[in-house]
């Protein structure tokens, strides 16, 4: 198995807090090794299968989070959970065969939301990608792709009719990215749609979704359904890519302007010597 | 009318897809069968005592299961009675019986799917292997059907044979099913899928 510290060192999501009730066990898999969540007392154990080693736990942004690191990376904040207002919708996990690389790089693409998305993250007569920015933030080692336009025909549950949106990616850990989005009902705010991706193994995973968003009109079903619809659409697509996992050799793929984030992701991994869910470097060309 | 409906049911998609054949007018009520399990909470409980999607509300009528929907609105609202051939016995006999294959079906393909894409613990082989049985059973009737120049299931016009029988055997991939050995499927699903009226779901392809 190829890992390396950068993949070692972070926390993972594994599950919905209500996904581990009280009394409740949730047998997972995470970086290839078997893991069991339990709840008693209102506090979440989780433990290593193998030889019942505890791990360290927290609870944050709906979800129960863990890491096999003695010295994890703090995980990243969002103070945008703690704001007035904002409903949390978080999607349940769906299981992906392919590198959880390959699903943050699927979700940062703009240039297939009109022919996947379908007359409701794009449309066919307006498949333009405009020029964005990407930057590398080094203080707090993230990737950004910011200035981001996109011409939807339903950007969100709530939206009436087209409109061009507005978008910010941040890609803050190589297995999450959050997509902040213009708000339809609310001038000058930034809903938020993220993927925190459990890798069980470099080439399957467990992507777990939320919206957090401000909205006075839909259910938390009907936001629920909004958001499986656009990522089974994707599941179909990542199940498809060959290989399984991501490339980061540039010689590989041939990339467009569109593709500046996904460049910017993949040197980043490579900066940080990621090797879990990356094809093994061979000799090209 | 309503309909209470998942988003990633095949299900529930088979009665959507009569709707619009149909151009009916519905409204839908989003159920949570993922991950809420809101099928099997008290409330819905007193609209299906089984727990289960689809349900159909018209007017004072409630009516479940999915098959049953189907005939109930091609009954009712296909005044041209294609869909249900109901003036010919053998056609009814035929259709009737496909119906029931395609709730093997979902006990097989769909139940691999919920397995790989939502963690559903079952045996999976068992579900595939099931799965592959009645596909081969399906590719045999289909082959046969284009012999005799018909395109679809029964008779020479698509019926709710065609559409109880379509989602989860298009959606089989999604469970680790692969169509590549069934190219009689293959090609019945393209002709489904240029129907006109067709609306599609997540996990169809539509690539024409």
């Amino acid at each position: 198995m190829a890992m390396d510290p950068f993949t070692w060192s972070h926390w993972y999501a594994i599950g919905r807090l209500e996904d581990v009730p009280e009394g409740g066990t949730r047998k997972t898999r995470l970086l290839g090794i078997d893991i069991v969540a339990h709840r008693s007392s209102g506090e979440v154990t989780v433990e290593r299968v193998e030889d019942h080693a505890p791990l360290a736990v927290q609870e944050r942004y709906g979800h129960v989070w863990t890491t096999f690191s003695d010295e994890p990376k703090p995980l990243y904040d969002m103070p945008e959970f703690d704001e007035d207002g904002r409903r949390l919708v978080t999607a349940g996990c769906v299981t992906v065969r392919c590198s959880g690389l390959r699903a943050v790089e699927n979700f940062l693409d703009m240039a297939h939301f009109p022919f996947v998305h379908t007359g409701i993250l794009g449309e066919e007569d307006h498949a333009e990608v405009e020029q964005y920015c990407v930057e590398m933030r080094a203080d707090v080692n993230e990737v950004w792709a910011t200035k981001c336009r996109f011409y939807q025909p339903k950007a969100a549950a709530t939206a009436e009719g087209g409109q061009m949106t507005h978008y910010k990616y941040r890609v803050p850990h190589p297995f999450s990215t959050i997509l902040y989005k213009t708000c339809p009902i609310r001038e000058g705010a930034w809903d938020l749609v993220g993927l925190f991706i459990q890798p069980r193994d470099e080439d399957l995973c467990d992507v777990h979704s939320f919206v957090l968003v401000f909205d006075e009109e839909n259910t938390d079903t009907g936001l629920l359904h909004f958001q499986q619809t656009i990522f089974l659409q994707d599941r179909m697509i990542l199940e498809n890519q060959v290989p399984a996992l991501l490339p980061l050799d540039p010689r590989r793929e041939l990339p467009t302007r569109a593709d500046a984030s996904s460049i910017a992701y993949r040197r980043w991994l490579k900066e940080n010597g990621q090797s879990f869910g990356v094809l093994a470097e061979e000799a090209v060309g | 009318m309503k309909l209470y409906d998942y988003v990633l049911s095949g299900n529930c998609y088979k009665i959507r897809l009569l709707a619009a054949f149909l151009k009916l007018d519905y409204q839908t009520e989003p159920v949570d069968f993922y991950p809420g399990k809101q099928h099997k909470n008290e409330e819905f409980l007193t609209i299906n005592p089984l727990g289960q999607l689809p349900v159909l509300r018209d007017g004072d009528l409630v009516i479940r299961d999915a098959q049953a929907i189907l005939l109930y609105l091609a009954n009712k609202y296909d005044s041209e009675r294609s869909w249900w051939p109901a003036n010919n016995a053998l056609r009814v006999g035929e259709v009737a019986m496909w119906l029931s294959f395609a709730d093997q079906i979902t006990s097989t393909a769909s139940a691999a799917r919920l397995h790989d894409m939502l963690g559903y613990e079952l045996d999976v082989d068992a579900a595939r292997s099931g799965a592959n049985t009645l596909f081969r059973v399906l590719e045999d009737h289909l082959t046969d059907r284009e012999f005799d120049g018909d395109d679809w299931i029964a008779g020479d016009c698509p019926t709710i044979a065609d559409i109880a029988c379509f989602p989860y055997t298009a959606l089989c991939g999604d469970g680790g099913i692969s169509l590549q050995p069934f190219p009689a499927i293959q090609r019945w699903v393209r002709r489904f899928t240029a129907l006109p009226g067709f609306v599609a779901m997540p996990g169809i392809n539509c690539i024409k």
